[in-house]
């Protein structure tokens, strides 16, 4: 995730979203705040706070899924406790700035409930899932898995705990309809009559630099270029639903979801 | 432990620097007279952040190169915006320490080390952003809530004043303001639900000579805006340097957000004198006037924002004014004799306002407010502006001010006080799928109207300096640092530092040569014309 990395590097070390703690604060163990009117209070901050990308039932959207039983960057309470507080450093998952630590407590209280919700049934079969990865899809051209694949478009290694079947469906059918954030792609025009069509690496207010399709990378100052669109909302990803049948797109979306990190 | 390092031996520069000379009030009260100097946080106590400079123009400011950098030891975020008297520039550095160097080469000369007391706690980092000269002695606030008087030849503390207890959420990270004989100084904690005050001490003793409440004690005038108990916890802080008229003898300083933040159902009436600018009388810390920018504040809009002293003609009347461009995203010129509203209008984007009635006080549109399942507002939480600081011309009779267009979902949460803990009662959620934008933008002072904006990719988070070279200087969350051209807006030069810049530029001349300052990441950036 370099890509990402890179442009959210900035976007990190904005001021506006400071983490408030307590540094004498001595994080217990275990949940404290886990009773039924925490839970409530947890649910409603949730819902104000968290659902718009985890959704409302931590089915997951544009942030993890949370209805499930192991998280992977919170796999006890405390660990759970800090990332509310401090976000993930590298993820579009923010600290969660102005609420107080009985809060933060309560929150980690639903959310903690929402894994022992019945897991997302999935139809298809991910080993046959994995062999049209492979080859029928060509996905590892443009993705990796484990190490292994190309890096124009996100990795994927553990995208199975990170989005939603649903959401994942919804990428391999209709790209654009599921873009991740930091993969914005542009064409650009300089002067002297160069076209080039990528995803942008970064950008600020007189330079730009983009990966394009062939994975070269270039760099502009602004004013040296005569056009510069912004595709927001468009995908370079190819729509897969002509090239798979029903059945092996339920196979893609269920090796998909099978990914959870393992390396 | 407080200590200082001596970083040169007597005499070493005496070729190139003038011993450091006596900074008199009377050097402080007409300081645009000496515009080889930076001698106050604002650059004047008009707050103009202006420099009578012309070396550097639109014609060469393409031949500006790095003439130093200075880098600190530090991980936290550096605001501060330095001082430079007579060859040596006065910076101040996360948490209160200090540093003075040398303008022709960036070497630290001496060094003041403030390790912060354990248990100081502050929202957003041990942020300060600038010391005062006064005299022979620097002053600087610290996060543990002291104000340090140093020594200007050698940073050797001269008295240490304790302002209020950090341990309850009282920091200090605005630059001092030293008058003819006192130092005044805001301080912080507007998330902890302190009681906000501004503070005046000796010059020469580090005696406290008033102190001005932000929040009255019941039964004060003001007192009857708070409901129930709740001015104990009002907030109102002071937290970004002010103005001074000395002909008037008048303090000019903004005040912070009532707390708790976003929950006003436990703080119900208008919360005097919280988002106000009060005028107060520079001997005694009485106040001459206030006006409320932001009456029953539940978004966090401070109005801890820098109020700029000019004359403005409104409405075909000469007034002596105050210029002010406020967080909430409207500006306002204000009579500086008698704090009445002259004129006023946005200059960002912002959907909780029809606009300001004759009085100048908003109409508030309903359903802005924050609720339990957030409601959608512009601005966000930071504002249409926010502490870094503008700019005004009197050259191009322009007033410069670095924008922000972005909007948020704002959360009604719990309010309960606790001491030392934060405050809030809430929070807000980005607007999934906007990325912040802002503008470098050139208001015509008398009424409001742009004249000229220069977009941003990001959002702004840097103050503005004009100069009278016809340049406007900004930076900007991404690294950029450009000089602007003060009367089109159009790019004339930039610089990519590699770190968001979340300071104010400052212009002086050393040896000769106009330099142009700015921290960025966790360094000082020097610009000379190259030779």
């Amino acid at each position: 995730m370099r890509l990402v990395c890179l442009i959210f590097s900035f976007a990190l070390l904005a001021p506006a979203q400071e983490v408030p703690f307590d540094p004498e604060y001595v994080i217990p163990k275990v949940n404290p705040h886990t009773s039924p009117a925490d839970l409530k209070n947890g649910q409603q901050l949730f819902m104000g706070q968290c659902s718009r990308c985890h959704g409302s039932k931590g089915e997951g959207g544009s942030g993890a899924v949370l209805a499930q039983p192991r998280l992977q960057h919170a796999p006890d309470d405390q660990s759970l406790f800090l990332v509310i507080l401090e976000g993930i450093k590298g993820t579009e998952m923010p600290g969660g700035y102005a609420i107080d630590t009985r809060e933060t407590w309560q929150l980690a209280a639903y959310v903690r409930s929402l894994g022992r919700l019945a897991p997302e049934t999935v139809p298809g079969d991910p080993t046959r899932g994995r062999e049209l990865y492979q080859a029928k899809g060509h996905c590892g051209q443009c993705h990796i898995v484990g190490g292994q694949g190309g890096s124009l478009g996100p990795e994927l290694t553990d995208i199975g705990s990170r989005r939603s079947a649903a959401h994942l469906r919804a990428a391999v059918v209709d790209p654009s309809s599921a873009l991740p954030n930091g993969f914005l792609q542009v064409r650009l025009e300089t002067k002297d009559g160069r076209r080039i069509t990528g995803v942008r690496l970064n950008e600020d207010t007189f330079t730009i630099q983009v990966r394009d399709l062939t994975g070269g990378i270039h760099s502009f100052v602004k004013e040296d270029l005569k056009a510069l669109e912004r595709d927001a909302g468009k995908s370079p990803m190819p729509s897969f639903q002509a090239a798979l049948s029903a059945s092996e797109m339920d196979d893609l979306v269920a090796y998909l979801v099978s990914l959870r990190g393992e390396k | 432990m407080r200590r200082t390092l001596g970083l040169f031996s007597a005499g070493l520069f005496a070729a190139v620097l003038p011993l450091a000379a006596q900074v008199s009030f009377d050097r402080l009260s007409k300081s645009e007279s000496e515009p080889a100097n930076w001698l106050t946080y604002s650059g004047s106590y008009s707050a103009q952040r202006y420099s009578g400079l012309n070396q550097i123009t639109a014609a060469n400011a393409r031949q500006l190169r790095p003439a130093w950098v200075y880098q600190m030891r530090t991980t936290e975020r550096v605001e501060t915006s330095p001082l430079v008297a007579d060859g040596v520039m006065y910076v101040s550095e996360p948490g209160g320490s200090v540093t003075a160097l040398d303008t022709l080469t960036g070497r630290p000369l001496w060094k003041y080390v403030r390790t912060v007391t354990k248990g100081s706690r502050g929202c957003c980092g041990q942020v300060n952003r600038g010391v005062a000269i006064l005299n022979d002695m620097v002053y600087v606030g610290t996060f543990d809530a002291h104000l340090v008087a140093l020594d200007i030849k050698s940073g050797i503390v001269r008295w240490d004043a304790e302002v209020a207890d950090p341990k309850l959420g009282h920091s200090i990270t605005a630059a001092p303001l030293a008058l003819r004989d006192k130092i005044v100084v805001g301080m912080a904690g507007g998330e902890y639900g302190v009681r906000g005050f501004i503070d005046a001490y000796d010059a020469k003793s580090g005696r406290r000579a008033w102190r001005f409440w932000t929040v009255p004690a019941p039964g004060e005038p003001g007192s009857e805006t708070w409901a129930g108990g709740s001015a104990k916890t009002g907030a109102a802080t002071t937290w970004v340097t002010g103005a001074y008229d000395p002909e008037q003898n008048s303090v000019f300083w903004g005040t912070g957000n009532p707390g708790p933040d976003w929950n006003g159902d436990v703080r119900q009436g208008a919360n005097l004198y919280s988002d106000c600018l009060v005028a107060l009388d520079g001997d005694t810390g009485k106040l001459k006037w206030y006006f409320q920018f932001t009456p029953h504040d539940v978004h966090d809009w401070d109005s801890t924002e820098v109020p700029v002293l000019a004359d403005a003609v409104v409405r075909g009347e000469k007034h002596k004014a105050v210029l002010f461009g406020n967080r909430n995203t409207f500006y306002y010129v204000l009579d500086r004799d008698s704090g009445k509203f002259l004129t006023g209008r946005p200059f960002a984007k912002q959907t909780w306002a029809k606009g300001l009635d004759d009085a100048g006080k908003p109409i508030v549109i309903p359903d802005s407010e924050p609720t339990t399942e957030g409601a959608k507002v512009y601005p966000d939480v930071t504002g249409g502006t926010n502490w870094f600081s503008p700019s005004y011309s009197p050259q191009a009779n322009l007033f410069y001010v670095a924008t922000r267009e972005v909007g948020s979902v704002f959360l009604k949460g719990n309010a309960e006080y606790k001491p030392g803990a934060q405050f809030n009662g809430g929070g807000q959620s980005p607007i999934v799928g906007e990325d912040p934008m802002g503008a470098i933008r050139a208001l015509i002072p008398q009424t409001g109207e742009m004249k000229w904006e220069f977009k941003l990719h990001t959002d702004a988070a840097a103050g503005v300096l004009s100069t009278a070279g016809n340049l406007v200087f900004a930076g900007d969350t991404q690294g950029d640092f450009f000089a602007l051209d003060a009367l089109t807006g159009l790019p004339l030069w930039h610089f990519q530092t590699g770190a968001p810049i979340n300071a104010n530029p400052v212009s002086y001349s050393s040896g000769g040569k106009q330099q142009v300052a700015i921290a960025s990441g966790n360094s000082i950036f020097a610009f000379a014309l190259e030779n």
